[in-house]
Parts: structure tokens; sequence; C-alpha cells
């Protein structure tokens, strides 16, 4: 194809080819739209698109079915104001903590202890192991964790007794149980398969971003005497700056929009207990018809997203540009 | 012993601990499949007598078969369309720098942090409209714009990196972009791509959500992960045969996981940082 073009070339002056080429480059940035249009085609279809009509649907009173009521922002109001749904928003907030703040703050301090241990043979299988949550659909975690954490499970099986004398020691005794459909322990029985979902993402993404840091870093600060614990708050954390920003930004969006580890696990029980907004935008929609308050909830969440994501964003790139 | 000795050791038992933690449930569904039919195993134990005949039973209660290939045909519909699509909006974004590049970027980044749940009741009304509400299209078609931002990103952070001094000699040897961008860049784009394509695979895979609304009766034609749900909905007392079907519903992607670590493992590292 190219080799047919470069016979017919004519030889030209220096100066012409330069204006030739300015020429073809705007050129270049005005037809490349085409290149550009299925892609926005797609996306503006099955994503913008959507997300207007939620926006749409969220001032309504609507069954799905019968003509809609225009209600203002009393669906708004219902999402606030509704125990169940505003509750569903709180275990989201719980639910960032696990999937969010510990596998971080965990994988950094594994990062940190496991550096030398990653870069060797038994490193390339264990980021392999490590991070296989990522690929597993979780659908099948949640059906291996809601066995995992039942009565016969075996994190029964494992850990209760060591928990139960740790727990003991501090005063809260616990029997043993089936921690899912624990009133109390089932939230942070959702939360604990989000650790497991994103711990290993976290550890490996930090491990690679310790990697990049300078060496000569470290050298410099032993030689004023520092200590590892010093080097770590002092050099290791306010390189990861971008790394850290990353591993809050996915968990976090992960923790928002939780829905099919719940769905499978708990379903939202016992009691609502693990209600998430997602699960309850999928029954209000689907299985109550109240399409409109449905829809007022999906854009809370998106919202919502927003709100977490920005700061952290604005706080890594701040780092970039000074 | 120096104590950098001793950290070395910690780090390589912590390492374990973290492998088998990572690992336990998979080891946990693999020795509860193998239990009788009909009876609730305890925790971590290996029966006397491991049933491998569930591995079949559970492909035959679940009709895998049919499931399979709806699978394979939702990875076709969607896979090579997000490529194509994505790898020449990538090019115009990240080499032909287009006019308003910068914004409509912008834009598809807006989707990146979009949670599925804020859009799936009105694609639910569209794909009714559509009539394709029970089809392997109500899952093919949404799932190529939902992939838009991340594979546009992706392509983009490519071609960024390409001196654009190739797109320009190509054109004063009077290459069209057409034939630039397959000749030319395309080819060297080819270790982006395979990435793409592995990631994108397994996402679609994977997708719960999605099947679940806009496949809700017609379970034949949803991805692998849409019918686990219907599964476990089923039989969740019968844990043997439950444990069983997840483990071949998993399977696949863990094959292609392992076959291309490298490439799906850089790809969701780079592809996090970069944004």
């Amino acid at each position: 194809m190219l080799n047919t073009a470069t016979t017919s070339r004519r030889p030209l002056g220096a100066g012409s080819i330069l204006r030739g080429l300015r020429t073809l480059a705007r050129a270049d940035r005005a037809r490349g739209w085409l290149f550009l249009v299925p892609a926005l085609v797609a996306y503006g279809m099955f994503v913008l698109w959507p997300l207007a009509n939620s926006i749409k649907y969220s001032f309504y009173n609507w069954d799905g079915i019968n003509p809609a009521k225009w209600v203002g922002l009393s669906n708004y109001g219902q999402v606030f104001t509704n125990a169940t749904l505003y509750s569903a928003i709180e275990h989201s907030g719980i639910l960032i903590l696990f999937f969010s703040f510990l596998p971080t703050a965990l994988g950094l301090a594994l990062a940190a202890f496991m550096r030398s241990a990653i870069a060797g043979r038994l490193g390339t299988v264990a980021r392999v192991v490590i991070f296989l949550p990522q690929v597993v659909a979780l659908v099948a975690a949640g059906i291996a964790w809601s066995w995992l954490l039942g009565y016969d499970g075996a994190i029964n099986q494992i850990f209760y007794a060591p928990v139960d004398a740790l727990l003991k020691l501090v005063g809260l005794g616990v029997a043993q149980q089936a921690w899912l459909g624990s009133f109390k322990y089932a939230l942070p029985g959702v939360g604990l398969i989000g650790i497991w979902v994103m711990l290993g993402f976290c550890t490996v993404l930090l491990t690679v971003g310790m990697g990049k840091i300078d060496p000569s870093l470290y050298e410099a600060s032993q030689l004023d005497g520092a200590g590892p614990v010093r080097e770590f708050f002092d050099i290791t954390l306010p390189s990861l700056r971008q790394e850290i920003g990353v591993c809050l930004t996915v968990t976090m969006i992960a923790a928002l929009s939780a829905f099919d580890i719940v769905y499978i696990s708990t379903q939202g029980g016992p009691a609502n207990q693990t209600m998430v907004p997602g699960l309850e935008i999928y029954l209000l929609a689907f299985t109550n018809r109240q399409v409109g308050l449905a829809s007022a909830l999906a854009i809370v969440l998106v919202v919502l997203v927003v709100i977490c994501i920005v700061p952290i964003q604005w706080y890594v790139n701040r780092g970039n540009e000074s | 012993m120096s104590s950098s000795r001793a950290t070395a050791y910690g780090g390589r038992v912590m390492l374990v601990v973290l492998m088998f933690w990572t690992l336990l449930p998979f080891i946990s569904l693999f020795t509860a499949a193998l239990h009788p039919v009909g009876t609730f195993p305890t925790g971590l134990s290996w029966p006397a007598h491991p049933q491998w005949q569930n591995f079949i039973n559970a492909w035959n209660v679940a009709n895998l078969g049919p499931i399979l290939k709806s699978s394979a045909l939702i990875v076709l519909g969607t896979v090579p369309i997000t490529v194509v699509i994505a790898t020449m909006a990538g090019f115009a974004l990240g080499q032909l720098r287009v006019f308003g590049g910068r914004a409509v970027m912008l834009l598809f980044l807006i989707g990146l942090t979009l949670p599925l749940e804020g859009i799936i009741i009105p694609l639910y009304y569209e794909l009714n409209s559509f009539n394709l509400i029970d089809t392997r299209m109500a899952v093919i078609l949404p799932l190529i714009g939902l992939f838009m931002p991340f594979s546009v990103y992706w392509m983009r952070a490519h071609f960024v990196n390409v001196p654009r001094s190739l797109t320009e000699a190509a054109r004063s040897d009077g290459a069209t972009t057409w034939q630039i961008f397959w000749g030319l860049q395309v080819p060297l784009a080819r270790p982006a791509i395979i990435s793409l394509v592995i990631i994108t695979t397994i996402w679609t895979w994977n997708q719960f959500l999605l099947p679940l609304v806009l496949v809700p009766t017609n379970v034949d034609s949803r991805t692998m992960a849409g019918a686990l749900g219907a599964f476990q909905g089923q039989y969740s007392d019968n844990i043997p045969l439950l444990a069983a079907g997840s483990l071949l519903i998993l399977a696949p992607m863990v094959l292609v996981y392992i076959i291309f670590q490298r490439q799906f493992i850089r790809a969701m590292l780079q592809g996090a940082v970069k944004g």
C-alpha cells in the first residue's frame, strides 16, 4: 500500500514540503474526526444517552408502563428520608472502609515488607496468584465466600478459635455462627469479601510503585541515620502519591457500586443489614416498579462517586504539577 | 544473622500467607465439589470417596454447553468491534490530534468513573424499544459502549507515545490516513491491542448485572457469570453441585489469564496509573 505511493513522489523544494505537511496536518486534525465517530456513537448511545434519561426519569413518578407523572424533586427527598434507602447509602460508607481503606493500608504494609521477596522467583508466582481475584467473576467469588463464611465453612474451621480468643480478650465473646446470616456481622462479612477482591491489586500496584523509587533517596537518608520507619514516612509514602491515589479511586468506585457480591451472598439481608444502593436500585426498578425513585437513587450514587473521586484526583495531580 | 536477611525471610513468609489467603476460596470450592451430592461438607475437608463425576453432573444440570456457546458468541460480538473502534479513536486522539480532542477525551473520562447502576434502568427501556430484551444483542451493544472509556483511553495512551514523524513521513510519501492507520500504525500497536483484547474478553465473560437485567428470562443467552447467578438461585442448598458448577464457570478465564498473565497484569496496572 505504502510502496505504490512512494513511486509517484515528485521532487519538491524543502519549503513547499513543509508547507504541504502543515496543510496536511491541518486536514488531518479535521478528517481525524471520522475515526472518532464510531466510538462516540457507541458511547453516546449506550452510556451518555441513558445517563441523561436517568436524570430525566428521576423527576417522574413512573411504574414503567403507565404514563409518567412529573413530581419534581420529591424522589430525591425520599432517597434521603426513607430509612431503608438512606441506610443503603450509609452501608456504602462502611464498605468503603473495607473495600478501599483497609486494602490500601494493608497493601502498603505488605508491599513494604515483601518488596525484596516479590522480586525473586517466588514473587513471579505470587504476583500471578494474588492478582487472581481481578480475573474471577465476582459472582463466583460471592458463591465461594458464602460457603466459606457459613456455619460449616472454612473460616469458622480455621480462624474461629483464635478470633474467638482475641475477641474474649477485649470482652466480646462471639459464638460460632453463619457470619453472613448474622444481624451484626453480615456487613463486615461482605466487607471481608471486598478485602479479598481488592488486596492483591493494591499490593501489586504499590510494590511496582515502590520499585520505581530512586534507591539513592534511601542511601541519602541512611547516611542521615534514618531508620526504616522514618524512611517509610519520609520517602516511600510521598513517592507513592500517584499509586495510592489509584488504589483509593479504583476501590472506592468498586465499594460504591457493589452489586454482584451482595446479590449473591446476602441479597441485602438479614433485615436490610447489607442493603447497598446498587441492589436497591435493581430491586426498586425491576421488582417494585418504582422507576423514578430508583433513578433518583442512581443519580445520587453517580454524584457520590464523583464527590469521593474528585478530592483524591485533585490531591494526586497537585503533587504532579509542583 | 543480619536484620535485612530476617526481613527478607519474613517477607517470604508473608507472601506465602497472602497466597494461601487468595487461594482459600478456590481450595474450599474444590474440596466441597468432591463431596457426595446431598451431603453438607465441613470447611476444608477431603472426602473419603472423591466424587469426580460431580463436575459432569454440574455441567449437565446447569446446561453449561449452550451457555458456554452463548458466552463465546457474546465475546465474539463485543470484543472485535470494541477493539477496532477504540483503536481508531485512540489514533485520532493520540496521533492525528483532532480539533477538540481534549474535550472528547474528557467526555470519555467521565465514563471511567460511572457506575453501571447509574444507567442500567434507561438501558433496559432503550433496548426494550429496540425489541432486543432477552437476546445476546442486549448485552453486546451496551458493553461496546461501556468499554469505550477505558479502551479509547488505553489506545490513546499508546498512540500519544508513537513519534508523529512516522505518520508525517508516510504522509509525505502520499499515503492516505486510512492506509497509514491500517498499514503502519495498527501493526505497531499490536502489544497494546493484544492487552485490550484480553482485558475486554475477561470483563465480558464476568459481566453479571447487564445479563441479569437485559436477559431476564432466557438464561441460555446470558454470559457464564450471568448464568451462574441463576444456577445459584436454583441449587443454593446443594453445595457440592454449586461448587463444581462455579469452578467450571471460572476455569476458562483462569486459563486465559494464566496464558496471558503478563499482558493482563501490565494492562491493569498501567491502565490504572495513567488515569
